[in-house]
C-alpha cells in the first residue's frame, strides 16, 4: 500500500525524524486555517499517488492564508496524470540549501534490503544514478543487522555528504531505518532530504510504501488505506475477501489461482482482437478453494459491473474438484436470482483438470440458458470475447 | 532421479495438526510420499491418525530429525509464526524446507534468508507463497495434486501454482521428472535460475519449461544464466501481458512497476536466450510438445 505525502509525514514525525510541521486539507477553507495556524506562509502540495506533480503545477508557494485558500483552491479537482486531486498538504516553508536524496527499499534480485543515498537529490534519483553514477550510493542490508551508526557513518561517506551535516544524516539514516523496519515497509524515500538555511536537515518529502502482508501486526495502517479512492467494486469486493483488481474492458473474469487469472487476461486481451479490441474487465482470483458461497460473491461483484458484457469462469482443478466448483456456479446462479438480482448477462466456463468430466456433466444437467460450457481456455476466451462483443 | 524430492526422501510437516496441514499430509501421503513426522511443541509425543496410518508428532524439527531421518520439511504454519518455523529448520540443519504458507510479511522472508546465508546456505528453501514440489510417482512436498501427471521427461519450474497444474495437465502424457512451484512473493528462497540449474545436472530431465510472471527481473536474470549454462532445451510462458502497472496481481510479486517488470521484457529476454516463449498455455504445451517429439 502506498501512502499519501502526507501520511508518510505523520509516520516520519511519529518515529522522530526531521519534518516540518503541516496539515492536510480537503476544501480551500481548511487549507487557509491550517495556513493560519502554521503561521501564513505555506507550500501546497497536491496529494496524489503519482509522481511529476511539481511540473504539473500541483506545488505552489503561498504568502499568506488567504493565498493558501487560492492555491488550495487551484490544485483541488485538478488532474495529474489520470489522478484527481481530492487532498492537499499544507507545510511549512523552508529555505533550502541543498537537495539530497535518501531512501530504503526491498531488493529482490539480491534477496535483501537496499539502501540508496546521494548528495545529489531533489530530482528523480535514476537521473541521478545515470548522470552523476559516482555520487549514488548503493548500500545492501542485511535484514538481521539493520542499520547501526558505523553503517549509517558507511552509508553518509559513500553518498558524498558534506562533514557539516554528516551527524545529521547519520541520524536520520538510523531512524529512517528503524521506520522502514517497525512499520513493515517495502519502500521509504525521502527527495528531497534538504539543508535549509540555518544549517539543520530534514526530510522535505515522505514516500512510503508498505507491506499489506504485514498488515496482522499493524492494527493502525488499516486506518491509512484510502477506502474513498479505491474503486467501489474493489472495495466491496475487499469486504468479501476477494482478490479483485478493476480492469477497463468489457469480459468479466473468475478464475482460480493468480498466474492462471493472469494468464486468463492476456488469452481474452488476444481474442478479443478478433471482436472490436474487447478487453478484460476485471482481474478476480477465487483462490484454491472455490466454494458456491466464494463463487457467488464473485459473480456478484463481477455481475454488479455495468461494463461487463459476458463473464469467461476459467477454473482448473487441482486441490479443488471441478464438480464442486460447477455445483458452485449452479448454485451461485440461484443464490444470486433468490437475493433478488436477476442474472443476464452471458456466463463462458472452462472446467478442466480434476473431475472435469462430472464438472461439465452437472452444468449440462443444470442447463442455465446463460451458461455456456467451453473446454478448452483458448476456444472459452474466444467465446467469451465474442458475447462480450455482441452485448456492447 | 527427479531434482530435490525423491522416493527415498523422508518429509516431517510443521503446523501439520492445522486444518491445510493436515488436509494435504493426507494427500502427500496417498501420494506415496514418506510423510515420518509432523511438528508441535503443545502435540510433542502424541501422534495423528491418516487413514490407518499413525504420523507421529515431534516437538521441535531437530528431534524429528534425530528420530527419524527426515531430511524435508513442509511448512503450513500461519504466517505469523513462519519466519520462526523456517528458522528452526535452517537451525535444525534440514536440506529442504518447503514454504506453502502464503501471506508471509517480506521482513519475515528477509529475515530468515539471511539467517539461511548467514548460516552457510545448508537448508534448501522453497517458497514462501508456493505449491511446493512435486517428482510424480516418487514423493510429493506440498500441495500440487498428485494425479494430475505421472512421471516423465520434463522438469518444471513456475512462480504460479494453477499454471503448474494446468501445464502439467496439458503435457500429462509425457510426464515429469520434478515440478517446482517456487512461488509469486518478492523474495522466495529458490529461483528460477536453481532449478534450471539443477534440471540441466538431472539425468532424467531432457527438457524444461519455464513459467514466469510480470514484476521483478527474475526471468531476464535466467535467461541470462539459460544462455551460459543450461543445454536442454527450455520452453517458457510468462503471465501477465496485459496487466497494467502500478497494480498487484493476486501474487504480492506480481507487480510492473515504472517501465521494469513487464512481460513483454521478460519474453525477449527468454527469446534472445534461444527460449521458445509461448503465448498461452495451450501454445507453451504445444512448443514443448514439438522439442519432445524428436527425443
Amino acid at each position: 500500500m502506498d501512502l499519501y505525502e502526507y501520511q508518510g509525514r505523520d509516520v516520519f514525525e511519529k518515529h522522530g525524524l526531521p519534518v516540518l510541521a503541516g496539515g492536510v486539507a480537503e476544501t480551500p477553507e481548511e487549507a487557509r486555517a491550517i495556513a493560519e495556524r502554521l503561521g501564513g506562509r505555506v507550500v501546497v502540495k497536491a496529494q496524489v499517488k503519482v509522481g511529476g506533480r511539481g511540473k504539473a503545477g500541483g506545488v505552489k508557494l503561498a504568502a499568506d492564508a488567504t493565498e493558501a485558500y487560492d492555491r488550495a483552491n487551484d490544485i483541488l479537482g485538478m488532474d495529474i496524470k489520470g489522478h484527481t486531486v481530492h487532498k492537499v498538504m499544507l507545510a511549512e516553508t523552508a529555505d533550502i540549501v541543498e537537495e539530497y536524496y535518501f531512501s530504503y527499499l526491498l531488493d529482490r534480485a539480491n534477496r535483501t534490503f537496499l539502501c540508496i543515498a546521494s548528495v545529489a537529490g531533489g530530482m528523480e534519483i535514476e537521473t541521478v544514478a545515470e548522470e552523476q553514477p559516482d555520487k549514488v550510493a548503493k548500500i545492501a542490508i542485511d535484514a538481521n543487522r539493520g542499520v547501526d551508526e558505523a553503517l549509517a557513518r558507511e552509508i553518509v561517506t559513500a553518498g558524498h555528504f558534506p562533514a557539516e551535516v554528516a551527524d545529521q544524516v547519520v541520524d536520520i539514516a538510523i531512524k529512517l531505518w528503524q521506520t522502514f523496519r517497525a512499520e513493515d515497509a517495502t519502500l521509504v524515500e525521502v527527495n528531497p532530504l534538504a539543508k535549509i538555511s540555518s544549517g539543520k536537515v530534514l526530510c522535505l518529502d515522505a514516500k512510503v510504501t508498505l507491506d499489506e502482508n504485514a498488515g496482522f501486526r499493524h492494527a493502525d495502517h488499516e486506518a491509512l488505506e484510502d477506502k474513498a479512492a479505491v474503486d467501489p467494486l474493489e472495495q466491496a469486493a475487499k469486504a468479501k475477501d476477494l482478490n479483485y483488481v478493476k480492469l477497463d474492458g468489457e469480459v468479466g473474469i473468475i478464475g482460480n489461482g493468480a498466474g492462471l487469472v493472469m494468464s486468463t487476461l492476456d488469452v481474452v486481451a488476444y481474442a478479443g482482437e478478433q471482436f472490436g479490441g474487447v478487453k478484460p474487465a476485471n482481474f478476480l482470483d477465487i483462490g484454491g478453494g472455490a466454494s458456491a458461497e466464494v463463487m457467488a460473491n464473485g459473480l456478484e461483484i463481477v455481475l454488479s459491473d455495468p461494463a461487463v458484457k459476458s463473464v469467461f469462469v476459467n477454473v482448473f482443478g487441482g486441490i479443488t474438484a471441478c464438480d464442486a466448483v460447477a455445483n458452485g456456479i449452479v448454485q451461485a446462479l440461484a443464490m444470486l436470482e433468490g437475493r433478488g438480482e436477476s442474472v443476464t448477462k452471458p456466463l463462458v466456463v472452462r472446467l478442466d483438470g480434476n473431475n472435469a468430466e462430472a464438472g461439465r456433466a452437472i452444468l449440462d444437467s443444470a442447463n442455465n440458458p446463460l451458461v455456456q460450457r467451453v473446454d478448452t481456455m483458448d476456444g472459452a476466451a474466444k467465446r467469451a470475447a465474442e458475447l462480450a462483443a455482441a452485448g456492447k | 532421479m527427479a531434482i530435490w524430492l525423491t522416493k527415498d526422501s523422508k518429509v516431517i510437516v510443521q503446523g501439520m495438526t492445522g486444518s491445510e496441514g493436515s488436509k494435504h499430509t493426507r494427500r502427500m501421503l496417498a501420494a506415496g510420499t514418506q510423510i515420518v513426522g509432523g511438528v508441535n511443541p503443545r502435540k510433542a509425543g502424541t501422534s495423528v491418525d491418516f487413514d490407518g496410518t499413525a504420523v507421529p508428532v515431534f516437538g521441535s524439527v531437530a528431534d524429528a530429525m534425530k528420530e527419524t531421518g527426515a531430511d524435508v520439511t513442509v511448512i503450513f504454519v500461519p504466517p505469523a509464526f513462519t519466519k520462526d518455523a523456517v528458522v528452526e529448520a535452517i537451525d535444525a540443519g534440514i536440506g529442504l524446507a518447503v514454504v506453502i504458507t502464503e501471506g508471509v510479511p517480506v521482513h519475515d522472508t528477509a529475515a530468515f534468508w539471511a539467517h539461511a546465508v548467514e548460516t552457510g546456505n545448508k537448508t534448501r528453501i522453497i517458497g514462501p507463497n508456493c505449491p511446493g514440489v512435486a517428482s510424480p510417482g516418487a514423493s510429493n512436498a506440498g500441495i500440487i495434486p498428485a494425479d494430475i501427471a505421472g512421471s516423465g521427461r520434463i522438469g518444471l519450474v513456475s512462480k504460479s501454482g494453477t499454471l503448474t497444474y494446468q501445464l502439467m495437465y496439458e503435457l500429462r502424457d509425457i510426464g515429469f521428472s520434478t515440478a517446482v512451484g517456487i512461488g509469486g512473493d518478492p523474495i522466495i528462497g529458490t529461483t528460477h535460475i536453481d532449478a534450471l540449474a539443477a534440471f540441466q545436472d538431472d539425468p532424467e530431465t531432457e527438457a524444461i519449461v519455464m513459467i514466469g510472471e510480470i514484476g521483478g527481473d527474475a526471468e531476464e536474470r535466467a535467461a541470462e544464466f539459460i544462455k551460459a549454462h543450461v543445454t536442454k532445451p527450455v520452453v517458457g510462458y510468462i503471465a501477465g501481458f496485459t496487466a497494467p502497472p502500478g497494480k498487484t496481481m493476486g501474487h504480492a510479486g506480481a507487480i510492473i512497476s515504472g517501465s521494469s517488470g513487464t512481460a513483454d521484457a521478460k519474453k525477449a529476454a527468454l527469446e534472445a536466450a534461444g527460449v521458445k516463449v509461448g503465448k498461452t498455455p495451450s501454445e507453451t504445451a504445444r512448443l514443448m510438445r514439438e522439442v519432445m517429439s524428436g527425443r
